[in-house]
């Protein structure tokens, strides 16, 4: 065998101009939050008696009250919020809460959905049913009051967002395991591996799991995006992160005070969880197709 | 559906057992201005236990909650000591009015839309179509809503529709059709927000199934018999490609109330979105619980009955077991 699983797929989904741009945008979007302190700072660094200062000179939480609510211009490229801070640095660091938060809660529930998923398909029997029962009891529950209530419960905070967020999204990709176990484990190279001598574990982990990691690479994918949109709506009604770090989502909340007399305020955050989500869903979408182009709608 | 429901039940009570401490002692603590002496106090807190039992082991807790919620009994809101299930009755109506009336729309334009692209896949149409779907997909519900209120809604551009409340002031002294007509134009806007990430995601999801039955045998025979090209898509096609969309009516009514929520919240519609954020903001646990109960039994009763839907579009399906 020439080419790899993995590399049959790029080759798929090289083929998709609007995917790859989109993957592009991603990694710039990860690269961003990761260098948030170097890229967005009012503190300049200096390399062997030469002061270097960040691309944006300003701190997210540097506020300025002679320069408030400032439009666009060559200092502040997003202009100023209503205590004269940099828009477009508070959306530098706000990145980092959102790209967390989605990676993190989609962590938590793919691996809920997977564990659930293969005890369902694999095993069987009662096990099946009551995991089945399971997941048909969390979807019919309005997600993001479930959220809410819970949050209210135990107290908003990045991490609580994250571990809710990740414990109420687990269902679609539990069904997507059980289905691919549940069709896979009569298959003859199942129970070649069983008479082989093989254990369930080896047989769930090296056997089945590897078939279903596709379809649930695209499930996570479009995980981060709804990830992202629940804690911009989150933080939005100000169930969010503590306003020290401010999220796109709480930037919004606060642009609301300001909607008539600075539109950048509402637009520039508004827009930068558009373009995240957008991404998002574009690489599923790419990836989708690049695994089954048969499935290409 | 009965399991299900069990396992609603379940779930619910988990949640009110993640309030932290003794809701008994909470409650008495949350309500600062109402409940200034002791007296009260004790009273408030007694009144707790004895509703919910908190004295008693957590199965016989668990027992007793479901005897009330068998009866509808919620128990009385926190914060005005209103039953719950009064509360509930004012802004149930309002919910599911906003709600069925964007599920009607969103079916009534997502179906031609998607059946128009699949007719002519990769057409330049086509193509405007899905990358517009797309688009429209991922934008924050919250956030074309304030963009909405500021263009449309009387900020510095256009004031041509209400963005507070449901009905006017007045609205009880106009006529009945007149104040069908008010309501309309209350609705203008927070519909416009709900529908279009549904209609986005359901109108592609009508272009794939098209697509699917379109190139079936049977499509091709219609066709070669000399049916005329509307007769072949919508009296063929288009009953084979609405099966897999009924479904999603289950599924579609859940996010719907989810979005609700910030909706009804940023339009001051005091539907079950409002009345639920704003019990979560005041630990109004009996509404709130209450509120997550019906949410997931309404979602049930949309699963059932686009399971009855089934048999309308699809004549080979049916309930009744075949004779063996």
């Amino acid at each position: 065998m020439r080419h790899s699983y993995a590399s049959l797929i790029w080759r798929q989904f090289k083929k998709s101009r609007l995917a790859v741009a989109a993957l592009i945008l991603v990694i710039s979007l990860f690269v961003i939050a990761i260098f948030a302190p170097l890229i967005a700072s009012d503190k300049s660094i200096s390399i062997g008696g030469f002061k270097i200062s960040a691309p944006i000179p300003f701190s997210p939480n540097s506020y300025d009250l002679s320069r408030i609510l400032e439009g666009p211009s060559f200092t502040h490229p997003l202009g100023t919020d209503g205590q004269g801070r940099d828009v477009l640095s508070q959306l530098v660091w706000g990145s980092r809460v959102s790209i967390s938060v989605g990676f993190v809660a989609v962590g938590i529930s793919v691996i809920i959905g997977i564990l659930l998923g293969v005890l369902a398909g694999y095993y069987g029997g009662a096990v099946d049913i009551v995991i089945s029962r399971l997941i048909e009891v969390m979807m019919c529950f309005p997600t993001f009051f479930l959220i809410l209530a819970v949050l209210a419960f135990i107290g908003p905070s990045i991490y609580n967002i994250m571990i809710v967020i990740g414990l109420t999204s687990w269902t679609g990709v539990a069904r997507l395991v059980r289905g691919e176990c549940l069709k896979l484990r009569s298959r003859e190279f199942v129970v070649a591996a069983r008479v082989a001598g093989a254990r369930d574990r080896r047989i769930v982990f090296r056997h089945l799991l590897p078939n279903a990691l596709s379809p649930v690479l695209v499930s996570a994918t479009f995980g981060v995006a709804s990830a992202i949109l629940v804690e911009a709506s989150l933080s939005f009604l100000g169930f969010g992160v503590p306003p020290s770090t401010a999220s796109w989502g709480s930037l919004l909340s606060q642009a609301q005070d300001f909607m008539d007399v600075a539109w950048w305020l509402t637009l520039a955050p508004g827009f930068a969880i558009f373009l995240t989500v957008t991404a998002y869903n574009l690489v599923g979408e790419g990836l989708r197709d690049a695994i089954d182009p048969n499935l290409k709608t | 559906m009965i399991p299900t429901l069990f396992g609603i039940t379940l779930i619910t009570f988990f949640v009110i057992q993640l309030a932290p401490g003794d809701p008994a002692s909470l409650k008495a603590q949350s309500g600062t201005d109402a409940l200034k002496s002791d007296q009260m106090v004790e009273q408030v807190v007694s009144e707790t236990r004895k509703l919910y039992g908190l004295d008693r082991p957590i199965y016989v807790q668990y027992g007793i909650w479901l005897g009330r919620l068998a009866k509808f009994d919620f128990g009385n809101s926190y914060r005005d000591h209103r039953p719950v299930i009064s509360k509930i009755g004012d802004a149930l109506p309002i919910t599911l009015t906003l709600n069925i009336l964007t599920i009607l729309i969103v079916y009534l334009i997502s179906i031609p839309v998607g059946a128009y692209s699949a007719l002519k896949p990769s057409g330049w149409r086509d193509r405007i179509t899905a990358l517009a779907l797309f688009v429209l997909y991922s934008l924050p519900n919250f956030w074309v809503a304030m963009m909405l209120i500021v263009l449309l809604g009387g900020g510095d551009y256009l004031n041509l529709f209400p963005i507070v409340g449901f009905t006017s002031d007045n609205a009880s002294t106009l006529s009945w059709i007149g104040w069908m007509g008010n309501v309309a134009w209350h609705l203008v806007l927070p519909v416009t927000c709900l529908t279009y990430a549904s209609l986005a995601f359901l109108s592609r999801f009508s272009r794939a199934s098209m697509l699917e039955v379109i190139r079936q045998d049977y499509i091709r025979t219609a066709r070669a018999k000399g049916l005329s090209e509307s007769k072949v898509v919508w009296k063929h096609a288009m009953r084979n490609a609405l099966i897999p969309l009924v479904t999603l009516m289950g599924t579609l009514l859940p996010s719907l109330l989810a979005g609700s929520v910030i909706i009804e919240q940023i339009f001051a519609i005091p539907g079950m979105g409002r009345l639920g954020f704003e019990s979560v903001l005041s630990r109004d646990y009996p509404v709130i619980m209450a509120i997550a109960f019906i949410g997931a039994l309404l979602t049930l009763a949309s699963v059932l009955l686009s399971d009855l839907l089934y048999v309308v579009i699809d004549p080979r399906i049916t309930f009744r077991r075949k004779a063996a």
